[in-house]
């Protein structure tokens, strides 16, 4: 008996001995799977999936990733944040939209976990929270260059607005990208809004068309975007339409008629018809995995993975690292000079407020593809 | 004045949507005294299979729109015999939330069905749009048949109900139920009638309206029902030339709202417009003030 015992113990010790070399990371987050943002929150599962997955298939660690679904909704992602805490994860990537993760990051702050959102691009959500952190641009950030962009590249500056006053993240962009276009010296001729609810655009496309704006500046998601782009077509309106991130999924509405995009910009950080080799073996994956050209969420999660990882291991977290240990030396790491990722978006460094430094690139929709503003001309 | 007209066509268009929507929600409370909260779900339900129809069963638009047509009169008449029928007798509070979650099945039941992804709606118009005073005025292929639709839709019912023995029947149940049944009418089947045809009219509102507007998701019906069912208790809730004309100004309040006044009150003046039709003539535009006997 007590033989068998000695040699369990044994074989016990050999394993944690062997998980101390290979350590397993368990990584949660919510993102909408369902519900009106679904887009989003399943390139945001995807990407960071096959991040998951290629890390564990090099070999040298292992990456439990679980994404539940929030649906877009801060009480369900509340209820998800819960769930992945049971789960013992160490530490988050998400949550994907900024209401879950307005939610889950004040919780967070609270129960001292690390939080890398991929997507979520209000200021508020890392505000005065040590341990959130962001691997897109925020909202500030999206308005100020998009104005630059314009500017920059000669394209015309008779600007009209169309927004959402009912969405954070719309309002957000709306008011940097109006203050420093104002400050560039652009023409704004039309300032319109709608909410959630709203299902007719024709009297803001009415607006900006009466008053002549030759380019239309659509900080919002690509839901009213569609209807909108519907409906200038309808009204014969054809300016130059320039979105930001929210617009990226655009292209992969059901039923949507892509002509009715051609010639769309939109300002992200990451173009699938980028030529470098990471780019390109990322977007090969996501295609045969999924069927589909992945949308700079998926790019974001991607690298936020990888980003968590290269974190983790210059911390020196384990497999039993418990995640209020784990959360003080990854918030070390991210913020010391000298930690860079690089990733498919773009060469990251991150401050102390948690927001990420990265050059914004455009892209233009062409016969159904997104092309970089560069190779487009 | 070139834009006063485009928002003019622009509120006609919508409120021809809110009218046809509206005429559900009058003509079964005229007949079954009920407020059907379900009806803008209905609308959903019936862009949805127009949808399918075209995108994945490969049907034409006009065919799309037949299927829509059938598959929603069925639905209607299946509500009304499972969840309203057995509840004749009840309060009309237990009516009421009952309608409420029949709303809540239907939109869950089509987020299962059909994923809460938005679904772009391919217009089934195909005539282009009209253009007026040397291309200053444009009135869209769908605004035309919306607009045309819903001015068949009254001449037909308004002829139907005061010509057809069937329409006699709906007025007589309408008006005293007892006495209809006294006299010989089938009542239950004629309320069964009426959902049938307002389940009906919902598909073509539902086709239209996406037609326009082309954003398909579960709760497409939502507000455009809320809103249409606002327009009936304005023009006089039960009063079919009332859900036309409280749908029209509806449309061109909520245009004019947003194009003169803010954009962002355009929701807010619809709702305004009803608690000033409550307050000032309770029974709407065209309703017929009913004397309380005591």
């Amino acid at each position: 008996m007590k033989k068998i015992v000695a040699l369990l113990l044994a074989l016990a010790m050999a394993l944690s001995m062997a998980a101390a070399f290979a350590e397993t990371y368990k990584i949660g987050g919510t993102t909408p799977l369902t519900g009106a943002a679904a887009v989003y929150g399943v390139a945001v599962y995807n990407g960071a999936s096959i991040a998951a997955a290629e890390i564990t298939a090099a070999g040298e660690d292992t990456i439990e990733y679980t994404g539940l679904d929030d649906q877009h909704d801060a009480e369900i992602a509340i209820n998800a944040y819960n769930t992945l805490l049971d789960a013992k994860i160490q530490m988050m990537l998400g949550s994907t939209t900024t209401a879950p993760s307005l939610a889950v990051s004040a919780q967070a702050f609270e129960d001292r976990i690390f939080m890398l959102t991929p997507s979520a691009s209000s200021t508020q959500v890392t505000e005065g929270k040590d341990n959130v952190f962001q691997v897109c641009f925020t909202d500030p950030n999206q308005g100020l260059a998009s104005a630059e962009y314009i500017a920059a590249n000669g394209l015309p500056t008779k600007v009209a607005i169309i927004y959402n006053n009912a969405d954070a993240y719309s309002t957000g962009i709306y008011q940097t990208f109006e203050a420093k276009a104002k400050e560039l010296g652009f023409d704004i001729v039309s300032v319109t809004t709608f909410t959630n609810d709203t299902t007719d655009f024709s009297t803001q496309v009415a607006d900006a068309k009466n008053n002549g704006a030759e380019l239309v500046f659509l900080p919002i998601y690509y839901q009213p975007a569609s209807t909108i782009l519907k409906q200038a077509h309808d009204a014969e309106y054809a300016p130059v339409f320039f979105g930001v991130d929210g617009m990226d999924g655009i292209l992969t509405m059901e039923g949507f008629d892509a002509s009715l995009a051609e010639g769309v910009l939109l300002l992200t950080p990451f173009s699938a018809d980028a030529e470098d080799e990471r780019t390109q073996k990322f977007v090969a994956t996501y295609k045969e995995l999924y069927n589909e050209i992945p949308n700079q969420f998926a790019a974001d999660a991607y690298d936020g993975m990888y980003a968590l990882y290269q974190a983790a291991k210059v911390a020196g977290i384990t497999s039993d690292t418990p995640f209020d240990e784990a959360c003080d030396k990854l918030i070390a790491v991210f913020t010391s000079s000298d930690f860079v990722v690089e990733g498919i978006t773009g060469t990251m460094t991150w401050d102390a407020n948690g927001q990420v430094s990265k050059t914004p690139k455009a892209v233009v929709i062409q016969n159904g593809v997104y092309v970089g503003f560069e190779n487009a001309q | 004045m070139m834009s006063f007209l485009s928002y003019l066509v622009n509120g006609i268009s919508l409120g021809s949507v809110y009218a046809i929507i509206a005429l559900g929600y009058t003509m079964v409370y005229g007949i079954a005294k009920m407020l059907n909260f379900a009806h803008g779900d209905v609308i959903m339900v019936g862009a949805y299979i127009s949808f399918c129809a075209t995108q994945y069963w490969g049907l034409s638009p006009l065919l799309s729109v037949v299927v829509a047509m059938l598959v929603c009169t069925c639905l209607g008449i299946v509500i009304e015999r499972f969840a309203y029928k057995p509840l004749r007798q009840a309060t009309s509070l237990a009516v009421l939330i009952t309608a409420i979650g029949m709303s809540y099945l239907l939109q869950n039941a089509a987020l299962l069905i059909f994923g809460a992804n938005p679904k772009v709606f391919t217009s089934v118009v195909s005539i282009p749009s009209l253009s007026l005073f040397g291309g200053q005025l444009l009135i869209s292929g769908e605004a035309l048949v919306t607009i045309i639709c819903n001015v068949v839709i009254m001449v037909g019912l308004t002829l139907f109900t005061a010509h057809t023995k069937t329409g006699k029947a709906m007025r007589v149940v309408s008006e005293d139920r007892g006495a209809a049944e006294l006299m010989g009418i089938n009542v239950n089947a004629t309320i069964s009638l009426t959902f049938a045809i307002g389940s009906a009219l919902a598909a073509i509102a539902g086709v239209l309206m996406c037609s326009t507007y082309p954003t398909l998701m579960p709760t497409t019906g939502s507000m455009p029902g809320i809103k249409a069912f606002t327009a009936a208790v304005f023009g006089g809730i039960g009063s079919i030339p009332g859900a036309l004309l409280g749908g029209l100004l509806l449309g061109v309040i909520e245009i004019f709202g947003r194009a003169y006044i803010s954009t962002e009150l355009g929701d807010a003046l619809v709702f305004a417009v009803l608690i000033i039709v409550l307050l000032v003539r309770p029974t709407g535009l065209l309703g017929k003030p009913v004397r309380e006997k005591v």
